[in-house]
């Protein structure tokens, strides 16, 4: 089933963390297996990577910890191997690290270098961007990841019920768009020519990080971005290209997008003031967030809308 | 103590099921009306609550305040009775109801008044896709929009949309009748077996099988007398579907009777 989640303010930052916490915790019921959580904040000439080496729900052997350190050393020691200036190491479990460098040079090196490393998997990497997620529900990965002092703009989320891959950090959503800056995505829904994207897509370069059909749109729309396309008209060409039914949120650095198939399989709620826009899969999520009575909608099949922040 | 027969939930992942609710009892009940709060309340509560007052409290006409957009609220309820939601209900809201009269302040997810029997649910703001899905009686008035597939599978009944609708209106649909104020998405009428879809509105496309219907003086009276009755003002011009019927090639007969004819 899947929740589905968006924010966007237009009048500067926010508590996007605590917001998106909200949305989430209250569409619990949606997919209770793990939560997952893009947010974006101010951009600033700062490199900010999410990256994990181990799950959860990983197997504690004798050399566990040993491990992750070692592993969290050959990363740091490759991006200084690259010319990166590390700023900032912080991590809020022994498995998932953040790290805040100034760097110069291409993003896919860093990404294929440091993947390179044993059981390491970016999450994301950008100016702007920071993917969060883990296995629980929003609270308690909101909590073990100090979600609630996060500031910024705008921000997606996703509860996800596995249906197509398993349960671990790689098979939750938002995906970034490796090997792009600052592009997101939630989806919700099954995409039926996955196997197709995902090969055309892996011979121009691209990896896929999960089995999960859902990291191919982030990708698609990022590749067809980096050709020139606006994100509103990637979005539509993927209504005709991408088969399944979904209704999915993609996110760049000053943009949030929502499309949804030509079925209109898969529910969306929009709410739009003057200062913010809102969507999620079920209006009790908007109304999380907002106090007063509001009025929204659901959009049609084959919509693509795009706000900017 | 367990109740006969009831199931004691030992283990819930997602912490849905409230197996030990009892209804809150907060109603301000003045002779056979009521209203009550439902911003604290849990769905399981709200629920309780409104059973208590129609059934045991002899309430006849009950006001829920701030629903909240919560899901599967005022579920199968079946005595004569009215009922005022002021705000909005999410999924699955006034499903499998049988003779009350309701009235919705705000909007309603998916899946609104599905196998609803018989009574009348007008929604002011806009619905959902699947409203009135299985529809077997009463009248459905959403005087929004609507997502896609309104009255799927509808068996009897009337809906009526103020608004717009999405794809799919009318999927196979068995019986009843659909006026839809607005324009109409692609497929209206997809593999419809039956019954009548009056559209005010552009129609993107007809789907399988639905075709132009020949409008008659039954069909000017019903749109007049629900336009009346729900004080719509005055009906604009409709246009009328049914179904061509040149799916039906099945055989109209009983097994028994296939085989007279065949030997």
């Amino acid at each position: 089933m899947c929740g589905i989640a968006g924010i966007i303010y237009r009048d500067g930052e926010h508590d996007i963390g605590v917001d998106m916490t909200r949305m989430l915790q209250s569409m619990k019921h949606r997919g209770p297996d793990s939560t997952g959580y893009a947010l974006y904040r101010p951009p600033d000439d700062h490199i900010v990577m999410r990256y994990k080496l181990a799950d959860a729900n990983d197997a504690r052997d004798y050399e566990f910890s040993e491990r992750l350190e070692r592993n969290r050393r050959e990363v740091e020691a490759r991006l200084v191997a690259l010319g990166a200036e590390i700023e900032e190491v912080d991590s809020d479990t022994e498995y998932a690290f953040r790290v805040k460098f100034r760097y110069a040079g291409d993003l896919k090196t860093i990404a294929d270098y440091i993947e390179d490393v044993p059981g390491s998997e970016v999450l994301s990497l950008g100016y702007s961007l920071e993917i969060v997620k883990d296995l629980g529900d929003a609270d308690s990965v909101s909590d073990q990841y100090h979600l609630s002092k996060i500031r910024g703009t705008h921000a997606i989320g996703h509860v996800r019920m596995a249906t197509e891959s398993d349960v671990d950090i790689s098979g939750a959503h938002p995906y970034w768009a490796y090997p792009f800056s600052d592009v997101a995505v939630v989806h919700n829904g099954q995409l039926t020519n996955y196997f197709q994207w995902k090969r055309r897509l892996e011979r121009n370069g691209h990896r896929f990080q999960s089995e999960c059909d859902s990291e191919i749109i982030a990708v698609y729309i990022a590749e067809k971005m980096s050709e020139g396309m606006s994100l509103e008209e990637a979005m539509n060409l993927s209504l005709d290209e991408l088969d399944g039914v979904f209704t999915y949120i993609c996110v760049t650095a000053d943009a949030l997008g929502v499309a949804k198939d030509e079925m209109a399989a898969k529910p969306l709620v929009l709410y739009e003031a003057d200062d913010m826009v809102a969507l999620a899969s079920e209006e009790i999520a908007i109304r999380a967030i907002i106090d007063h009575e509001i009025d929204t909608y659901d959009p049609y099949e084959r919509e693509v809308l795009v706000w900017t922040r | 103590m367990d109740a006969v027969g009831e199931r004691r939930v030992s283990y819930d992942a997602r912490g849905l099921a409230e197996p030990h609710a009892e209804a809150p009892r907060i109603a301000e009940i003045d002779g056979d009306r009521a209203v009550f709060d439902a911003k604290e309340l849990t769905t399981r509560q709200i629920n309780l609550e409104l059973r208590w007052l129609l059934y045991e409290q002899g309430v006849k006409d009950v006001t829920v305040l701030n629903p909240g957009a919560k899901h599967s609220i005022g579920v199968g309820i079946l005595t004569r009775c009215k009922i005022t939601y002021a705000g909005s209900l999410g999924y699955f809201g006034c499903g499998l109801i049988d003779g009350p009269e309701v009235h919705i302040t705000g909007r309603v997810g998916w899946s609104s008044c599905e196998n609803m029997m018989s009574g009348v649910v007008v929604i002011d703001g806009n619905a959902g896709s699947l409203t009135g899905a299985a529809i077997r009686g009463g009248d459905l008035v959403v005087r929004g929009r609507v997502g896609a597939r309104t009255g799927i599978d509808q068996k009897g009944g009337t809906i009526i949309v103020g608004g717009s609708a999405g794809s799919m209106t009318g999927f196979m649909m068995q019986r009843g009748r659909q006026i839809l104020c607005g324009d109409v998405g692609p497929g209206l009428g997809d593999s419809m077996y039956d019954g009548k879809i009056y559209v005010a509105g552009k129609v993107k496309s007809l789907g399988i099988d639905c075709v132009p219907g020949e409008w008659t003086d039954a069909d000017t009276e019903l749109i007049e007398r629900k336009f009346r009755i729900y004080e719509l003002g005055s009906p604009p011009e409709f246009q009328k579907f049914v179904c061509g019927k040149v799916l039906y090639n099945y055989d109209n007969l009983e097994p028994s009777e296939r085989k007279l004819v065949i030997h």
